[in-house]
């Protein structure tokens, strides 16, 4: 439950932007979760109430951005998107894809009061 | 979780002593936007220099800073968007890069070996460091959720050890890490094998300040772990299949294996190793050599 220790990440990075922006509370954190990073969408909202709890984002939506996966293929120079991150060239069938998206875990922005 | 630093998890230990023990000053945020701060003293200054916050809700306070904003009498939310576009993991990424310094200061080769339970590391360690005795000073960072029965392990061979038990975590971090790096008196030009808690999925995205990290998996498994758990065999530089000795009794095929880790990770490299046998010992060791340099 690594999702946890992201979620407990989400809430420090916004309140040192309250610090910062002063403001007092956070009605909608919005994220980029690509679908090749580590993360686990709903168990990373199921976290988020849980370690929003008591801080000023409690109670704020959370808002994913689904981030497609991307790789570039050493074999035929295909750029495709791809599901895993082990998935073979969709053009040529090699493996071992550079990965070019789909990685991302980032707080893009927040709607506060 | 942690509500000082933050990084870290309420029950995590080092030694048996809470992680917490550290000066820091902290500023608390109310929910009214009003904030104040405070120092604490504490005992080991563990050097890291960082400022840390929290909030607390005070209970009034979430309510309460809701009615202003949307009984303004003209009628405007007062709502605006704030642009962050940070890496959630940055925290553990600014620790992380501190751990490199400090291991680069002393040109400490670390490495942060991770794998399921049961693979082997912890006698693969104890093999490693016998066999180096004399030759190159190894140190031990051990993480574990309980018990200290690996750090005794890793001590009695004569190799300093410390042990970390993140208490409910399923993985170590770069804070946690910190704190121990600067616990051992690290020799120049020593390895440091950080053992990860035994798991293949959590300690993937965690950077620990490591030169790499090693995947340690035993033919006692599934040769399908790599594509099981892409993340950990992707973000690993090595494969080691450990306990190669039992093979003949086995049906593991390692040519899948091997292949099922470099169609995830096309670099990685493996060796076959066995501490029972010494099979491989000769190439880890070398491999070793290779990275920490003379």
């Amino acid at each position: 439950m690594h999702e946890m220790s992201l979620a407990e990440g989400i809430v420090r990075l916004i309140e040192e932007s309250a610090r910062k922006e002063g403001f007092s509370s956070v009605k909608l954190v919005a994220l980029e979760i690509g679908r090749l990073s580590s993360v686990e969408p709903e168990a990373l909202a199921f976290c988020f109430d849980a370690a929003t709890r008591g801080s000023i984002a409690e109670g704020a939506r959370l808002a994913i951005e689904d981030v497609p996966g991307r790789g570039v293929c050493g074999q035929c120079g295909a750029d495709a998107e791809i599901e895993a991150i082990y998935d073979p060239c969709p053009k040529c069938g090699a493996y071992g894809l550079r990965i070019t998206g789909g990685t991302e875990m980032r707080v893009k922005e927040l709607e506060v009061d | 979780m942690c509500t000082t630093c933050g990084c870290g998890h309420g029950e995590t230990k080092i030694e048996g002593e809470a992680l917490h023990d550290h000066e820091h000053g902290h500023e608390h945020i109310h929910a009214d936007g009003t904030t104040h701060a405070h120092d604490h003293d504490h005992a080991p200054d563990h050097g890291h220099g960082h400022g840390h916050d929290h909030s607390h809700d005070h209970h009034h306070g979430h309510t309460y800073a809701w009615v202003p904003a949307h009984s303004h009498a003209h009628g405007t939310s007062t709502s605006r968007m704030v642009q962050i576009e940070q890496d959630i993991l940055s925290k553990n990424d600014a620790y992380a890069r501190e751990n490199r310094a400090f291991l680069a200061g002393r040109r400490v080769f670390a490495l942060n070996l991770v794998s399921s339970p049961g693979s082997g590391k912890t006698t693969l360690l104890c093999k490693t460091i016998e066999t180096l005795k004399g030759k190159r000073t190894v140190a031990v960072i051990e993480g574990d959720q309980q018990t200290s029965n690996d750090a005794e392990r890793i001590r009695a061979t004569g190799a300093p050890a410390i042990q970390i038990n993140t208490g409910k975590g399923c993985h170590l971090d770069a804070h946690m890490v910190g704190h121990a790096i600067r616990q051992l008196d690290l020799a120049e030009r020593s390895l440091l094998m950080i053992e990860n808690v035994g798991n293949l999925v959590c300690p993937a995205a965690f950077d620990l300040g490591e030169a790499h990290k090693v995947a340690i998996l035993s033919v006692t498994e599934g040769e399908d772990k790599p594509i099981k758990y892409p993340d950990m065999f992707r973000a690993a530089s090595l494969m080691l299949l450990n306990k190669i000795d039992l093979l003949p009794y086995l049906s593991f095929d390692v040519g899948k294996a091997i292949d099922y880790a470099r169609r995830v990770n096309p670099n990685i490299e493996v060796i076959r190793i066995s501490a029972t046998s010494g099979e491989g010992m000769a190439d880890w060791l070398a491999w070793l050599e290779r990275g920490a340099g003379s």
